[in-house]
């Protein structure tokens, strides 16, 4: 099956981290987290290689942190549909700088293409929106992504959602560290926090 | 006092001590699932003006919301019942791999008088899921010794990065009362 005008996932990404300043940018178990270190590696990335439904979740803890940084979550929409009570819980806190962006292929890709939920059925944006989430948009066109990329910035407007209908085409995997001690202080250090 | 439990028929003073060590300790997230062995704490935590609770709808997002939390120099504390435990198990992987300071707080239920079959399962295993994930285990079973409990383990979780887990046992909280 497949569908014209889907977008490619790699450059949805470089695109949502070309300008990214000081965006901190956690990256879903499985392809998300390879594409944002396709995009380039960066001491504010948080990698996740486990922990599946969580990246939402770690996104809002850092958000209500950090409040004055953009802090951006890039997960698929098998990862979402795990953590998706997050979004209820994200839609209760709403945190104005935190946006979410799920790159939804419909399928979990990581493990033989099986497809999900949002291949039939299931509606992020509508899900996002009746969380709470007012700004829930339905990404299709490049143009979505650049304005949803520098919506990023925006710190005093979020919570925001995008789900973003990707191509399913299998890509070159570039494997980010799979450190996680190292990940995570890497971002504390660029944070200016000290170890223990 | 009720036939089930030692706790008493006034409000309970042990959640103010709680409260006052993670005052001490400068915890800023809240995570939380309600239960009513936590209500008066929780109170004391959504009129706080230094700590934020956030209520959730399964407690492994609690889990991943603290290591966010610390990514961003905040400690938290995740207050859960047993019965979230074990819909922690696979989330409590983040905290080896990450060492982040993991501290809960976990009313017992399924011990001491418990009413409802049902809660018995889970509070049996609590204790042996948490070591069974790298979590160590401390116990409070009566009000007097909460405060020594809470000092020591919010001591090794936040300075020793050792996560700990403190259950808050039936008998100190009281066994549910149920009634027609």
């Amino acid at each position: 099956m497949s569908k014209a005008n889907l977008l490619d996932r790699r450059q949805v990404v470089s695109t949502l981290l070309a300008n990214r300043n000081d965006v901190v940018a956690i990256g879903g178990l499985g392809a998300s987290t390879n594409d944002m270190c396709a995009a380039g590696d960066h001491a504010r990335n948080f990698y996740l290689w486990g922990g599946m439904g969580g990246a939402a979740m770690i996104g809002l803890g850092l958000a209500l942190a950090q409040p004055k940084l953009p802090v951006l979550v890039i997960t698929g929409d098998g990862e979402m549909l795990m953590g998706m009570g997050s979004l209820a819980t994200i839609g209760l806190q709403k945190p104005s700088n935190l946006s979410i962006a799920v790159l939804d292929n419909e399928a979990y890709g990581e493990t033989g293409g099986q497809t999900s939920h949002t291949s039939a059925a299931a509606d992020f944006v509508g899900v996002a929106r009746a969380c709470g989430i007012n700004d829930s948009r339905s990404v299709t066109t490049m143009a979505d992504v650049e304005a949803f990329a520098k919506a990023v910035h925006d710190v005093s407007a979020g919570p925001r959602f995008a789900n973003v209908k990707i191509g399913s085409a299998g890509l070159e995997r570039i494997l980010p560290t799979r450190d996680g001690t190292y990940i995570l202080n890497r971002i504390r250090g660029d944070l200016g926090f000290q170890p223990i | 006092m009720h036939a089930h439990a030692d706790a008493a028929d006034t409000a309970p003073t042990w959640p103010d001590d709680i409260f006052a060590a993670l005052q001490r300790f400068d915890v800023r997230q809240v995570p939380y699932v309600p239960d009513a062995g936590h209500a008066k704490l929780i109170n004391r935590v959504l009129t706080s003006s230094t700590m934020r609770g956030i209520s959730l709808t399964t407690e492994e997002e609690g889990v991943a919301l603290l290591a966010g939390a610390w990514a961003g120099g905040q400690r938290g504390v995740l207050l859960m019942q047993s019965s979230g435990v074990g819909n922690c198990i696979n989330m409590l992987s983040l905290i080896p791999i990450l060492r982040f300071p993991f501290l809960t707080l976990v009313t017992m239920r399924g011990e001491w008088g418990e009413f409802n079959p049902w809660q018995v399962p889970m509070g049996s295993t609590t204790q042996g899921v948490f070591e069974l994930s790298g979590v160590q285990v401390l116990r409070a079973s009566n009000a007097a010794e909460v405060p020594a409990v809470l000092e020591a383990a919010a001591s090794q979780a936040y300075n020793a990065l050792t996560p700990t887990a403190v259950l808050l046992s039936q008998r100190l909280i009281g066994a549910k009362v149920f009634t027609k």
